[in-house]
């Protein structure tokens, strides 16, 4: 397809409007005399967003083709970032976020939430701005590479003479003898340095390493696919994040699944002291492992959610730090515990005058039975039981959690000695009678009943594989483009003259070197500097 | 040959939009609770306290009142005999108080109840499976439920009185 607008080389080829460097033989087409000759980045090809700026649409894709564009949004979306940290996100604070920033942070803090701050990173301008990044990463790359790779598919042998006296690296030899032996050793040259040389006439290009020139357009393909899998996530189902606390022994519903988990035991192993380097100054004990022995078992009964479950173990697993029990896709971590936790009070009643043990008897701190017979006669039965034990400002007791960090139970002891019972308070380790009279009967605490409580993590992330292939991706991109370089030697005979001219997207030294030593094997000498004109 | 034709361009720049204004609703609409005012309630069943079970379901064509409390939380404590009133004003006319206690032991729950001689039921969500289920924060949370099962009203916080508590019942009464 040929318009009007296209330009012909006087070479005779025709290129699309916007071309620099003749697609034929590199003749810098829009140049003035005295200008600069063209920047060779993308081969003076014609990117659409250069060349157009009508339509709308084209300033939408010229918007988001800039690079410029790219780095602001880049640097909007990181003081953005740096903002969001400034105070915590409202899912780290409690109580209602209107009250507690202006309290807790005073003026300040009433500016972040009246901005809407506290949930910055879920906002929808955090959003759009990231994937703005993305489109903009998208059409950048799309503006670049199609023309480039166009330009690069064809490999054109002769070209201008400006064109080569417009590269960085370029010299020319006076030649006085046959000209087909040298270009012959030059071929073998440029061949065993590993270019894939053409010929034609009495011009060679010699090219190699031009897949590194793809590498980071596929660096970018993978990073979309990163932000594609990371977007994954809000499909129901792909991402789960929750935590669950569960006691040696008990069997608990694992937050957000049907599932539910026992904890068989939870062990916590010690390094000898022996084992740890001398020197290596540690304070008491160095872990060696954390460990919870689960069960995990999947509920039948989940379609009415708070029905007895209907419990059937699933999978059995050894969880460790960085070592998850994993379940289809579930994960668990082992990430907290808290040890010795007291579960049940043991005590023996006494009868106080006859100093003799009546029996022992065990308050369970979560589920309490109310009524235990501790003999024949003689029965404990639990009136109250505050968790989280204290005083009311009117001197009410009461519970201020429904966790038992300050259990403190209300007893009777009903014997026959004591038919309308004895009331006592009974704490973590102490114990307070009633009052009026002389008790008849006390309390003595034995070794209470203790657990370890495990801390686990529930994670589910189905896009995982998918962002380790992107991120994959992205290192094959980087590797390929950090590690070769697309290098291109021209070499043109014109009369008793060669003329060559070379071309890298990187290290200019290595290129020149090679240069060098190709002319060497023509036993010409030329020195680093001579063929540095510019270039890094 | 640079295609001067946009069609391609805009079918680029379409997709990118889609794309992006799918991920912004999506992330929009992820923070809200699932479970509002017009939406169904979600089926459950819970132990009675004292014995027996309850199931949600089975309340069809009667009005529900279902408050989610602890013994710990002053509000909910304040709370408690403007219910119990409410639910022996319209026990007769097809509307229950159901009290869902927060994952406390049963000798703490029976105690409060005697105290405060609480006549509707009391449910036990020991594991607190219900009160993840209904996405509660803050406590008391109320949820006036109507005889289809829609949730009508959603009061997080309290104390509500006695008037209060009847006006949003009028808006659950069945016929």
């Amino acid at each position: 397809m040929t318009t009007v607008d296209d330009i012909k080389c006087e070479c005779g080829h025709t290129n699309p409007v916007g071309t620099l460097l003749c697609e034929a033989c590199g003749n810098p087409l829009q140049k003035e005399d005295g200008e600069e000759f063209p920047d060779m980045r993308y081969d003076g090809v014609s990117r659409r967003s250069q060349t157009f700026s009508r339509t709308i649409v084209d300033k939408i894709w010229n918007f988001f083709s800039s690079v410029r564009v790219a780095i602001i949004l880049i640097i909007i979306v990181l003081l953005a970032s740096i903002i969001g940290t400034i105070f915590p996100q409202e899912m780290y604070i409690s109580g209602p976020a209107e009250q507690v920033y202006p309290e807790k942070y005073g003026i300040a803090g009433e500016i972040y939430y009246k901005l809407g701050f506290h949930n910055l990173y879920t906002s929808w301008w955090y959003i759009t701005l990231l994937l703005m990044i993305g489109t903009s990463l998208v059409i950048c790359s799309l503006d670049r590479v199609v023309p480039l790779y166009r330009a690069l598919k064809k490999l054109p042998v002769k070209r201008h003479l400006s064109f080569m006296k417009g590269q960085k690296v370029y010299t020319s030899v006076s030649l006085s003898q046959d000209k087909e032996p040298v270009l012959d050793q030059l071929q073998r040259s440029l061949s065993k340095k590993g270019f894939r040389v053409v010929r034609e006439g009495y011009s060679l290009v010699g090219e190699k390493g031009r897949f590194s020139r793809w590498g980071p357009y596929i660096n970018h393909i993978g990073l979309i696919l990163v932000i594609v899998a990371v977007l994954m996530r809000l499909i129901p189902g792909f991402y789960l994040d929750e935590f669950v606390w569960v006691k040696e022994g008990e069997t608990r519903k694992v937050t957000g699944t049907e599932y539910y988990v026992k904890n068989v035991e939870f062990k916590e192993e010690y390094y000898d002291p022996e084992d740890v380097p001398e020197g290596v100054d540690v304070e008491g004990r160095v872990v060696k492992n954390y460990q919870t022995d689960a069960i995990l078992y999947e509920n039948r009964a989940a379609d009415t959610p708070g029905a007895p479950p209907d419990l059937v173990e699933v999978h059995r697993d050894q969880i460790r730090v960085n070592h998850p029990l994993k379940y289809k896709d579930l994960l668990l971590y082992q990430s907290g515990r808290r040890l010795n936790e007291v579960t049940a009070l043991n005590i023996d009643l006494i009868h106080l005058e006859r100093e003799e043990v009546i029996g022992p008897f065990t308050l369970d701190l979560y589920h309490p039975e109310s009524e235990i017979k501790v003999s024949e006669d003689t029965t404990v039965r639990v009136l109250e039981y505050f968790t989280d034990f204290e005083w009311t400002e009117d001197n009410e007791p009461r519970s201020k959690s429904p966790d038992p960090n300050n259990p403190a139970f209300v007893v009777s002891v009903i014997s026959p000695e004591t038919p309308a019972g004895e009331r006592s308070w009974i704490f973590l380790g102490s114990t307070l009678s009633s009052p009026d009279g002389e008790p008849v009967y006390g309390f003595a605490f034995t070794k209470p009943e203790i657990a370890d409580v495990t801390g686990l993590m529930v994670r589910k992330e189905k896009s995982l594989p998918f962002i380790y292939f992107g991120s994959g991706v992205v290192m094959l991109g980087l590797v390929m483009g950090f590690y070769w370089q697309h290098r291109r030697i021209w070499i043109n005979f014109e009369g008793e003259e060669i003329q060559i001219a070379a071309h890298t997207n990187k290290n200019w030294y290595g290129l020149r070197r090679e240069v060098q030593q190709i002319l060497q094997s023509i036993d010409v000498e030329r020195s680093i500097e001579q063929l540095s004109k510019g270039g890094k | 040959m640079i295609n001067k034709n946009p069609i391609v361009r805009i079918v680029i720049l379409a997709l990118i939009l889609i794309a992006a204004g799918w991920a912004v609703y999506q992330s929009a609409i992820k923070d809200k609770q699932t479970i509002e005012e017009g939406t169904a309630a979600p089926n459950f069943m819970l132990p009675l306290l004292g014995g027996g079970s309850m199931q949600l379901e089975n309340l069809r064509g009667q009005g529900v009142v279902l408050n989610f409390w602890g013994t710990w939380c002053d509000p909910c404590r304040k709370e408690m005999p403007a219910l119990d009133q409410v639910h022996n004003k319209y026990k007769d006319r097809d509307v229950q108080v159901l009290a869902v206690n927060i994952g406390e032991s049963d000798v703490t729950v029976s105690r409060f109840v005697e105290q405060y001689q609480l006549s509707f039921p009391v449910l036990m969500d020991k594991q607190s499976e219900i009160t993840a289920l209904y996405e509660i924060g803050p406590i008391p949370t109320t949820f006036f439920i109507d005889g289809e099962g829609v949730v009508r009203r959603i009061v997080i916080g309290g104390p509500m009185s006695e008037q209060t508590i009847e006006q949003y019942i009028q808006e659950i009464l069945p016929e």
